[in-house]
Formats: C-alpha cells, structure tokens, sequence
C-alpha cells in the first residue's frame, strides 16, 4: 500500500497537497491541467524531491528520505529514458545492475524481457536505431527486469501517436496483470485513464484529489473535472 | 565530495606557495611607483587585447556558424592552433611575418616610390613594436579562442528560431536584431573578461614586441623583483596584485555574462539558412579568408623556417622530446580527471576556483613551492611533481570550460535516469559520463596536451639538469647561436603539439561505446 | 670507475651462473658510489647543455677528483644566486660558477660565499683581485652587425645615425645591464641624454639575449647587443664571416664570469680543487668553442684561430661591484625614463 500522508511540496511558489492511499495492485492515472503539478508528484514518489512535511509510506514503511534507487519504484520519463550510447540490452541490464556486471544467468533474463516485450533478436542495437515505439518497448524491458512493485509512468509514452501509444498501455497493463504491480500515471488525456481501467485522481489548484474509480469519476465529474474536460 | 576536494586543493596550491613567500620575505612591501605604471600598462595592454580579439572574432565566428564549405572543420581545426603555440615559437612567426624584415612589409617595399632627392626610394612600412605589437601578438594567441566561444553562442541559438525569422521574412538585419545581438550581449562579457585575464600575465610577448620600458608588465616586475633585486616581499605583493585582478575580472565575468564554455562544439548541426546575397556572402568568404592568413601565415612561416633546422638539432632534442611528451601526457590525464570531478560538483565557486590558475605568477608559485619543499626534501627530486602540477593548475582554466558545460548537459538530460537506476560511482562514470561526453573530454585532452607540450613548464628552481622539455631546449639552442637547431627544434614542437591535439580531439570524435 | 652499474648488470642479465658474481660486483660498486664524494656545482643552465662546457668540464675533472661533480643549473646566473638565498645556508651547493660582474657585489652582500686561495696567471685586460671570486672567462659587450651594414663607432654615433638597434632589458639580462653599466660609466650624468638620443634608434628591448639575437640573425635590426666573441662562433662553427663586433670610441664594458665556494659547503677540499682545477688548461681550454666567452686563462695552444680576427677594444670599461650597485637605481630609472617617452 502507497501512502501519501499529507504530503506537501513546494517548488519555488508552487505548491502541492496529497492525502490518500493507493492499495497495492491499484492503477492511477494522474489528470489534470499543465502546470498544476502531476510530475511534481510523480517526482516526489519517485524520490527526485523532498517533501516539505509528511510522509510517504510503502506498505508502512517511511520511504520519504530514501534516495530514488532505494525505493520500491521503476519509472519512465518524458523523455530520455534510454542511454543512446548503449546498446538495448546494456540499457535493459542496468535495472537488474547499475554497473552491469550481469552473470550468464541475468543477461538471460534481460534478453528474456526483451523478447517479451517484443525485441527479440534487436539486443545489440543502439537506441538511436529503432523507432519510437521500439524505444518505448526497450525502456519498458528494462521496468520488467527492474522488477519493482511501483511504476510510475511521466508520459513516456506521449511523443507517439494515438495508435501505438494505445498500443503501449495495453503492453503496460498486460505486464501489470503478469506482475500484480501497482501503476501511477501521468495523463492529458482520458482515454488513457480510461484504457488502464483504474483509479482517477484530479491534480488541480495545489491539490491532488483522492483517487477515485475512473468510469465513476467520467460518468459523474466533480466541478473540477467537467472544468478540466471542458 | 571530490569535486570541492579538487576545488580546494587547487586554491590550497596557488595560496599557500604565495603565503610561504610572504612568510620568508617577513611581510609584502608596497610596489613602488614603477610598478604601479606596470600595473596600468598590463590592464590597458589586456583590456585592449581583450576587446580587439572579441570584436574581431565575432565576425569570423558568423561567418564560420553560417556557411558550409568543403574544408571548414580542417579550417577551424587549423585555426586553433595559434592558441596551444609556445609563446617563444608563435613570436618568431609573428616576426617573420608582421617584422621589419617580414613578409607584410616585404609586400609593401615592393610599392616603393621613385627616390626623391637623397637617393634613398621611400616606402611603406608597418611596424609591429609597441603596443599595438603586444596587441597584435594577443589578438592572433587568443582570437581563436574568441572565435570558439561565439561560434558555441551561435549554434546554441535553436535552428527553429532562425527558420521562424525566414519564414516571417526577417532580412539579415533583422535577424542580427533578434536573434543575434542577444545572443552576443550574453556571450561577449565572458569573452573579453577571460581574454583580459589570460593577457593580464603577459610576459614575454609584452617585452619583447612592446618595444621599451613602456611596455613594463606586471610579470616583468615580479621577475625583476625576484630574480634582480631579490626583493621577495615586492614579489609577493605584485603577485597577489595580479591575483586580485584576475580573480576580480574573473567574478565581472561570473556576473555579467552566461560563462558556459567553448564546448566541443562545432559538431553540432546547425541547419542555419545562409543568408542569401552576394554582398554577404563575399563579406563572410573576406572574413575567414583575411582570420585564416592571419592565423596561418605565422604558422608557415615557423614551418618554413623549421624545415632546414631538423637537421642540425642535437640529439639531446629527441631526450626532451621524450620528457616534454611524458610529461604532457600524465598532465593530460590529471587535468582532465580534476576538471571532471571538478565539472561534477556542480558549484559555482568550484567554477572560480579553476579560474585562479590564471592568475598565478609561475615565477612566485615556483618560489613558494621552492620554499615549502626545501626543508624536507631535494626540489630537485620533486622536479616531475612540480612540473606536472603546474601543468595541470594552468590548462585547468581552459579544460574546465569545455568540461563544465558538458557536465551539466549530461546531468541534466540522463541524471535522473541514472539515479533512478542507482548508478553511482565507477558505473554512473564508466556508462553514463564517460561515454556521453567523449568528445568534449576530446577536446579538452587535446588541448591540455598541447598545452602542457608548450609550456616552458619548468620552473627554473626544479629544474632537473638531465630533464629537458623540448621548449626549453628550443630555448637554450636559441641561446647558444644555435638559431637553425632551436628553429627546427621549435618546428617539431609546433606539429608535436598540434599532433597531439588532433588525435586526442579526433579520439573523442571516435564511434560510442555499444 | 664504474659509472652505470645497472648496465653491465643488463648486459650479463643471461648468465645465470654469474648472477651471484654480479649481484656481489652490483653492491660493490654501490658501495663504492656511496663513498665517492660528490662535488655539487650549481650553474646557468647553458653551461650543462651538451653543446656547453659542462660534459668536458665534467669528465676531465671526474678523471682527477676521484669524486662525482653534480651540476645543477637553476635558469640564469641571477637566477642561480636567487636560489641560492633562498636555501641559504641549507643549500647543498659546494660551489657556484656562471655569475657575473652585475652580480658578484649581491652575492658578496649575501654573506653565503667563503674565501678563497686561487693561483693563476689571468688572461683578463684588468688585474683581478677578489678574495671570494674566481673568474673563468670573460668578454666585452659590442655591438654585433654586418660588414656590410652600418658602423657607427660610438654611441653618439650609432645615436645620430638611423642605425637600427635590439638591447636587452636591465632588469631581466645580464648584457641588458651591461649595457646600462656601460653607458653609465661612459656618460656619468650625460647617459639620460644619450639614452634620449638612442630612443629612436632602438627597436625594441627584449627579456634575454636570445630573443634579441634571434631578431638579429632574423634582419630585424640592423644590431644586436652581444659580445665581441659573438663573431667567432659564426666564423668557427659556420663559416661564416659575415658578423662583426664594431669598436666603439668610449671603449668597452666587461663581463666577467666567476666562480665561488659556498660557506655551508660540505666538500670545501675537494671545492677549493674544483676552483683550482678552473683556472687550468682542461677547463679553460674547452671555454672558446663552447660557452663562446675569452678563457680567464690562456690555454696551452693558445684562442682558437678564429679569435685572432676579433675585434680588441682598446679600452675596456668595468665597474667594482660597489660602484655598480650604487649607481645601478640611479641609471635604470634613467633609461626607463628616457626610453619611454
């Protein structure tokens, strides 16, 4: 179980509130205008900023002042989420050893995330050499073998088009379904809160609002929401 | 951390040496009135120095970012070298060239007029002692330097603004307006100010083209002070003169300007749309033509006057070769891994810190060092250590600005990535920093190399009698008659160090690691 | 004596049988360099180049000392006296040989210099009595030009003339001064308007001999400050005939180079020989054709005949040391004052 207890953030003069628990197995998509701070908080889970007061919890363990590598977290960003100078199965082997010193028996588990993602036989290529949605499917093989309960997603996946980028998400909640992980979402758009299928919650006005069931939260949209959706 | 570790020990080593001369002298002694006159020459010589190369560079640095031309990387490649050129060998060319009986006033005699009375035809000539001289002599060291910062403002302006400008039919005028006049009031500071303090330590360029006392630097008089009068607290005290105006134009240059660094640059590729239009073509061709012969024509005139000295130098040249190229290969690894941890701690005092080399008299560093060692030891069995050391505090400067950026660059695009992954360390060095900034770590090793090659290097106090570097053979050949040796032997240490810049530059250019 | 143990020892590397014999030769001889008294000599640093005198000075006096001479060179003669305050009375110098006249008042002042009892028949065209220094060679300062080029015969001369001149500066040369010294003692207070008068004849003033004479030979300058002897080199070492010192009127003013023994010496037996060992035909001999400056002493054959051809000033000029310093402040501020108008 994530647990953010009220957690505030403060980055210069903007300012964000939480207060809510996410079950394990749970998926959120994080909604809301630019700017109102839903990578701030997927920055804050994932480590990358201190809260100014509170505390975030894993299955009650206080996570707040570990580092990043430390928590039970794999992340995708925006963008640059692979090294282009490495080959993919270098960038796959870095989640299972940073320094990647892989014995026989984790390369094949690397070459083995490959081919479940769909690379198979692509493990010597350079990044730069595939297209944008084999790039996504790499960085996904590494999220595989990091093997972490929480994956949280900044809109890595946002630069393809409506297609593949639907493509993506079920290749997400397929692994999810394999894992039993729990999933956070950065999203502009619905329809990807509605593919996951999961929790909804409104970032907005400094506040990220409690998750809510999705279909719940479309069919009946709080002030903020039908603001939000127009 | 190491990077403030490295910070620290660099001040540590350009202090304490200076307090140690202080401690022996018994305390400084104001600078008389004739060094006073110095320290106006020596600001006056920078500050003109430091203007003409930034004004002269900017044109040459348009035209270099704007046009594509079979030949332009070699060009700008070759256009560097004036900058790791030994001071004592880019003079000789100078003179070959811009001297009495140079090349340019050879030109000119060909235009005499008919003799009038007394027989004696009149002609045109130009002279190159004086203060223009000095001028002249720092506008060809550091206009390359110039030309490499601007040249990085230019192709950091996006490509996307330029295609706006065209597509919003802006005309060259107008793109200067917007585009180009902001760029330059950022970058221009930077450029004069560390121009100005590279020239603030003149010493042997002022003397010997200055032409009298008039042209008296700060270095001169602590040379004089040192050597002739022995008068260590004067030297201590003009020292600390010259430390407080770099440190000083360095902390102007912190304020004014963005002092990102000259990058590797060059690589990137810039779809800039030429501007199109005879008349700007021809200016741009005039610009690099004119900035190419008189970066070049120095260079020949070395080469040419080296080619008939390789075979008279002594074969004491080929030990000094040995040393010069030991030493300028260990000072290379050093002063890269100290700009590195340097570059990594992400400070902006950290970037101060390996500014002050440039301030630093070698003669009262050597001295202060000379003090502190004495005691306890031989100086002449610390003679390598020394020698490296001083080495590495001098190309720090310039390394740190090539490395500095590139640095941030890479923290800023892979390092949450990387601490995400909980690469640290060896690994974040050896898979994620190392191979991303190849080419600026390149380029910087290239030129540290070439650097510490012509360094005279040697502090005379350390000076290990059966350890000779090739620029202070080059030196002492010159200093026995032997001026066809010292010529060739200066011809061997101009390609040595531009060699080395080359291989190392083209290392980093290298395919990436898989 | 053998020098470079290590080498035999490479040489017989193969042979194991003789390893034991070598190892037992190898300490040996370790032993034996250990026991060898080292003669340390600090010097400038183009006296121990391998075109100087230092190799032959080195062996001749290895062959009779049964010590091992060490030299060290510290940058030029004034630097040499530099470090040598700097390490006072901690210096490991025995003695110290290559400064000059400009010189020798600051290192008397220094108080780090011991007497010496040296015998000899000087060469010098001045009586040489000095109870701390001994010379080794010497010249003149000249004016160094072409036959075929301009030849004043004085500083007013070469003032009046449109001549073209390169001089060293005072206070980083050692002929730079020299020269200062020359016209001071020339001129006495008229030498500011001498300087005024040479202002335009002067192209520039260099840090060192070197760049001056490199501008020379480059055609710079119609002249160059350097030595009478400076036209031997060109004439023993190339052919070439060319190169002229021009007598000057006012006569001509020395540099004499010496040599002295360090108080805190711990060999000053074996210094005092070095000293000796000087003034005789091994050293002096080899002083023409390698470091370029008239031997303190005749040698047995004679100057090389190259020397014959030069130019002898009928009136050589040379300050004591105490006159010299005590003029010294006097005479740079006028040359800076004069030659930067």
């Amino acid at each position: 179980m994530l647990q953010l207890d009220d957690l505030r953030l403060r980055q210069g003069d903007f300012r964000l509130t939480a207060n809510w628990t996410l079950a394990e197995g749970d998926r959120l998509a994080l909604i809301g205008p630019s700017g109102a701070g839903k990578s701030t908080l997927l920055a804050a889970i994932a480590g990358f900023l201190r809260p100014d007061s509170g505390a975030l919890r894993w299955n009650g363990a206080d996570l707040t002042a570990e580092p990043p590598a430390r928590r039970p977290v794999a992340m995708l960003f925006q963008d640059q989420n692979l090294f282009p100078h490495l080959s993919i199965l270098r960038n796959v082997g870095l989640g299972i050893r940073p320094d990647l010193r892989l014995n026989a028996a984790q390369r094949a588990q690397a070459l083995a995330a490959l081919e479940r993602v769909g690379l198979g036989g692509m493990a010597e290529r350079l990044p730069g050499s595939l297209s944008g949605g084999q790039q996504s499917r790499a960085a996904l093989a590494r999220v595989l073998v990091q093997d972490r309960p929480l994956l949280l997603l900044d809109e890595p996946f946002s630069a393809l088009g409506p297609a593949l980028r639907a493509e993506m998400l079920d290749l997400v909640t397929a692994l999810l379904d394999e894992t039993g992980g729990t999933l956070i979402m950065v999203s502009h758009a619905p329809e990807d809160a509605r593919r996951i299928g999961g929790l909804l919650s409104l970032v907005d006005e400094g506040h990220a609002a409690a998750p809510v069931p999705g279909g719940e939260a479309f069919a009946n949209p709080s002030p903020g929401l039908r603001r939000y959706l127009g | 951390m190491a990077g403030r570790a490295a910070a620290l020990a660099i001040l540590t080593f350009l202090l304490v040496p200076l307090g140690a001369v202080f401690w022996r002298a018994g305390g400084g002694a104001m600078p008389d009135v004739h060094d006073w006159a110095a320290v106006r020459f020596t600001l006056w010589q920078a500050a003109l120095s430091a203007v003409a190369s930034t004004l002269l560079a900017v044109p040459v640095a348009r035209a270099v970012a704007r046009r594509r031309f079979p030949g332009r990387g070699a060009l700008i490649a070759l256009m560097g070298a004036p900058f790791i050129l030994p001071v004592i060998v880019a003079v000789i060319g100078l003179i070959a060239v811009y001297g009495r009986g140079g090349l340019v006033n050879d030109l000119l005699g060909l235009a005499c007029l008919p003799p009038p009375g007394d027989g004696r035809p009149r002609c045109l000539s130009v002279s190159i002692y004086g203060l223009h001289g000095v001028v002249l002599a720092h506008v060809f060291f550091n206009l390359p330097l110039a030309v490499r910062l601007i040249l990085q403002g230019w192709l950091a302006i996006p490509a996307e603004r330029f295609r706006l400008a065209a597509h919003l039919g802006a005309g060259p005028g107008d793109v200067q307006r917007l585009l180009e006049w902001p760029m330059l009031r950022a970058t221009l500071p930077g450029v004069v100010l560390i121009v100005f303090a590279i020239c603030l330590s003149s010493f042997a360029v002022a003397l010997t083209l200055g032409g009298g006392p008039r042209a008296t630097t700060v270095e001169l008089a602590i040379y004089q002070a040192f050597t002739y009068d022995f008068d260590l607290a004067r030297a201590a005290m003009l020292s600390l003169v010259q430390l407080l105006l770099v440190t000083g134009a360095g902390l102007l240059a912190l304020r004014l300007g963005r002092t990102e660094g000259f990058g590797a640059g060059l690589d990137r590729r810039i779809d800039m749309l030429p501007p199109g239009g005879r008349a700007l073509w021809l200016g741009d061709a005039a610009w690099m033509t004119v900035a190419a012969l008189f970066l070049l024509l120095p260079l020949g005139a070395v080469a040419v006057r080296g080619l008939s000295g390789l075979a008279e130098m002594p074969p004491s040249v080929w030990g000094a070769t040995g040393n010069s190229l030991a030493i300028a290969l260990s000072a290379t690894l050093l002063t890269v891994s100290v700009a590195l941890a340097l570059a990594l701690a992400r400070r902006g005092w950290v970037d101060l810190a390996g500014m002050a080399p440039l301030a630093a008299s070698p003669l009262v560093l050597g001295t202060g060092l000379f003090l502190l060692i004495n005691p306890v030891a031989r100086p002449v069995d610390w003679a390598l250590v020394v020698t490296l050391a001083v080495n590495v505090a001098m190309a720090l400067p310039f390394v740190l600005r090539i490395v500095l950026p590139a640095a941030q660059e890479v923290e800023r695009s892979y390092g949450r990535l990387a601490d995400s992954l909980g690469m640290r360390g060896m690994a974040r060095l050896r898979w994620l920093i190392l191979p991303r900034m190849r080419r600026p770590l390149g380029f910087a090793a290239g030129l540290t190399a070439a650097l510490s090659m012509g360094d005279l290097g040697v502090i005379a106090l350390f000076s290990d009698p059966d350890k000779a570097t090739l620029p202070l053979t080059v030196f002492r050949l010159m200093g026995a008659y032997r001026t066809e040796a010292a010529a060739g032997a200066a011809l061997l240490l101009l390609v040595l160090s531009f060699g080395l810049f080359l291989i190392f530059d083209l290392g980093g250019r290298g395919a990436a690691t898989r | 004596m053998l020098k470079h143990p290590t080498d035999s020892a490479r040489r017989d590397k193969e042979d194991a049988l003789r390893h034991l014999a070598i190892a037992t030769g190898l300490l040996a001889a370790t032993q034996a360099a250990a026991d060898t008294p080292v003669l340390s000599v600090y010097t400038y640093d183009s006296f121990n180049t391998e075109w100087g005198p230092g190799p032959a000075v080195e062996q001749a006096f290895e062959e009779t000392c049964g010590c091992d001479l060490q030299f060290v060179t510290a940058g030029d003669g004034a630097s040499v006296l530099s470090r040598l305050r700097l390490e006072g009375a901690r210096s490991e110098a025995d003695v110290v040989l290559g400064l000059d006249t400009a010189l020798i008042g600051a290192a008397r002042e220094s108080g780090l210099f011991a007497p010496v009892t040296v015998k000899a028949d000087y060469a010098l065209p001045i009586p040489w009595q000095d109870p701390e220094f001994v010379p080794f060679d010497w010249g003149y300062f000249a004016f160094v030009g072409l036959k075929d080029g301009p030849m004043p015969t004085s500083f007013v001369e070469l003032a009046e003339s449109d001549a073209s001149v390169v001089i060293q500066d005072p206070r980083s040369s050692t002929p730079g001064l020299g020269l200062l010294m020359w016209v001071k003692q020339a001129y006495g207070d008229a030498a500011e308007d001498i300087w005024e008068e040479l202002a335009d004849n002067i192209v520039t003033v260099t840090p060192g001999w070197s760049e001056a004479y490199d501008l020379f030979l480059d055609g710079e300058a119609d002249l160059v400050l350097s030595y009478t002897t400076s036209p031997a080199y060109h004439l023993i070492a190339e052919g070439d005939d060319s190169k002229i010192a021009l007598p000057f009127e006012e006569g001509h003013y020395m540099q004499v180079e010496v040599a002295g023994m360090l108080k805190s010496s711990d060999q000053p037996e074996l210094a005092q020989q070095f000293l000796q060992f000087m003034v005789t035909d091994a050293f002096q001999s080899v002083i023409p054709t390698t470091n370029w400056m008239y031997p303190a002493v005749e040698p047995d054959a004679g100057l090389p005949e190259g020397y014959m051809t030069l130019m002898e000033p009928a009136k050589p000029l040379l300050m004591s040391a105490e006159e010299a310093a005590s003029v010294r402040d006097v005479a740079l501020d006028e040359w800076r004052r004069a030659l930067s108008q």
